[in-house]
């Protein structure tokens, strides 16, 4: 019986599911009341492309944006402060969103929310 | 030449345009609808994309300047038109005919039914709703604050509900329902300002002049979320709220969100009578079930039959801007016609 529970997917591991109702959406109000063009962002990914960080580590600013924009913030701190702020993607983003002033405050937010 | 006869099928914008022109061009004119009332779909929206001007008041500027100057039939419905011996004569299932030197079809278009889209949920749960029943909704102030109460907190807005869905027997894009749902976001965030509005949407088709700033000033000062991924299904909880599955493909994962309200952005079909009448004409069936026109860059408001021509949503979808511009050639075309 258990058997057959888990291997038909009935496990009690948490599933890959967005559960957009019960997730909290704190930190996305924060970082978007700090740094309102959270809400330019229209994922393009020029960001990542253009990032130096990305190369070399597990690191999108655009998956993190979208992933603080559906309150999936458990596990982010350590991929959001892979930034070295250099500030290159800010100079590429064509909404005009604020990259650098985000991800600084995404990784404050992130921080004072453990606190 | 100038008593020339000119039977305009269809009293939307399109047939309302190119009437006017034609009678300024000193033709004959018989407009023919099969509703009470001129206005087509039009007389549905209450403010139009992408200026937010009252749809009211386009429709009745186009009323106006026709002003009696064609004569209009109300309550029939075309169901053929045959040519004959030079002229078409043009006649109602019930026994109504007429006779024309000239047929310009504007017939425009047919909601997509959304009972077809059943995983969606219309007609089966009461939050769920289509695009031309919230533009309902807008024209009197207070229904939909009625009917949810005073503080809705989340409203979803499904794009691409029977377009670009083979299964639903429609391939194409109906081109105005991505800038209609971003239209319609920011109504819903004036009425409910306290209330999250989520767009699901495949790909965002912000194609017309000001439609992408529309979205930016969506996203900007009025926080409105799009979320990409096509709708799979809605279901009730026991609440009465909406439960909506997606992939968020962005991020490659199923999301779950509960809605309070949920707006199915229906598309553009082909009207059936339009097609009946086609198919006994003998002229071009194209896939999409829309009029054909012999040249989509040269010709857009001929066929193959000379003195037969098209104009407006009959032809492809079309915005209000499109048809009237669609309309002027089609009144320009019948005038050549007669001219040569
Ligand atoms: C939800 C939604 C919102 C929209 N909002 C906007 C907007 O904000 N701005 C914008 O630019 N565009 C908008 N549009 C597009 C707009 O509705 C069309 O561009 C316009 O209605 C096309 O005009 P038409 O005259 O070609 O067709 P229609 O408006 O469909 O008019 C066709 C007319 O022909 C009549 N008819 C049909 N068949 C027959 C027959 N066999 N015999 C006699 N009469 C017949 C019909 O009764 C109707 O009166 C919207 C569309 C949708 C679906
Ligand atoms: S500021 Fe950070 S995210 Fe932007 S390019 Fe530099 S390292 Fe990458
Ligand atoms: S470049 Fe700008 S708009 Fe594009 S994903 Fe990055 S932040 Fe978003
Ligand atoms: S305009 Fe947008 S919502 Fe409408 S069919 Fe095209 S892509 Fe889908």
């Amino acid at each position: 019986m258990k058997d057959a529970a888990t291997r038909f997917g009935y496990s009690v591991n948490k599933d890959r599911q967005i559960d957009f109702d019960n997730n909290s959406h704190d930190i996305a109000l924060r970082v978007a009341a700090a740094e309102p063009t959270l809400n330019l962002c229209i994922s393009c990914g020029t960001c990542a492309a253009t990032c130096t960080a990305a190369k070399f580590a597990d690191f999108s600013l655009r998956k993190i944006i979208l992933l603080v924009k559906r309150g999936e913030v458990g596990g982010l701190e350590m991929e959001a402060s892979r930034c070295m702020l250099c500030g290159k993607c800010q100079l590429a983003c064509p909404r005009g969103v604020s990259t650098r002033n985000l991800i600084l405050q995404i990784n404050k937010a992130l921080q004072t929310s453990k606190l | 030449m100038k008593n020339k006869h000119v039977a305009v099928i269809g009293a939307g914008p399109a047939g309302l345009e190119a009437s006017s022109l034609l009678v300024s061009m000193g033709y004959a004119v018989t407009l023919i609808e099969k509703e009470e009332e001129s206005g087509g779909h039009l007389k549905r929206w209450h403010q139009l994309f992408p200026n937010r001007k009252a749809g009211s008041e386009v429709l009745a500027i186009l009323q106006n300047q026709l002003n009696g100057s064609a004569s209009i039939e109300f309550n029939k419905e075309i169901t053929s038109v045959k040519p004959f011996s030079g002229k078409f004569i043009i006649s109602t299932s019930d026994g109504w005919v007429t006779h024309a030197d000239s047929v310009l079809m504007t017939t425009g278009f047919d909601l997509f039914d959304a009972r077809k889209k059943e995983e969606y949920g219309y007609g089966i749960y009461d939050q769920v709703i289509t695009s031309a029943d919230l533009e309902e909704m807008f024209k009197t102030e207070d229904s939909l604050k009625i009917r949810l109460g005073q503080q809705p907190k989340r409203f979803g807005f499904v794009h691409c509900v029977g377009s670009r869905d083979e299964k639903a027997g429609n391939i194409y894009c109906s081109k105005v329902c991505c800038v209609t749902a971003v239209k319609q976001a920011i109504e819903v965030k004036e009425l409910f300002p306290d209330a999250e509005v989520y767009c699901f949407y495949m790909d965002l088709r912000m194609f017309g002049r000001h439609y992408e700033e529309l979205y930016k000033e969506a996203q900007e000062k009025y926080n409105i979320q799009f979320i990409r991924g096509r709708l799979s299904e809605a279901s009730e909880n026991k609440y009465g709220g909406v439960i909506v599955k997606v992939e968020d493909t962005l991020l490659g994962k199923p999301l779950k969100i509960t809605v309070d309200m949920l707006v199915l952005m229906t598309g553009m079909v082909a009207p059936l009578v339009t097609s009946r009448i086609r198919d006994l004409l003998g002229l071009t069936k194209d896939e999409d079930g829309f009029l054909a026109p012999s040249d989509i860059h040269l010709s857009a408001n001929i066929c193959e039959i000379p003195g037969l021509f098209m104009a407006g949503a009959c032809s492809g979808p079309k915005t209000i801007g499109d048809t009237l511009a669609d309309a002027r050639s089609a009144a320009v075309a019948v005038d050549k016609y007669f001219k040569n």
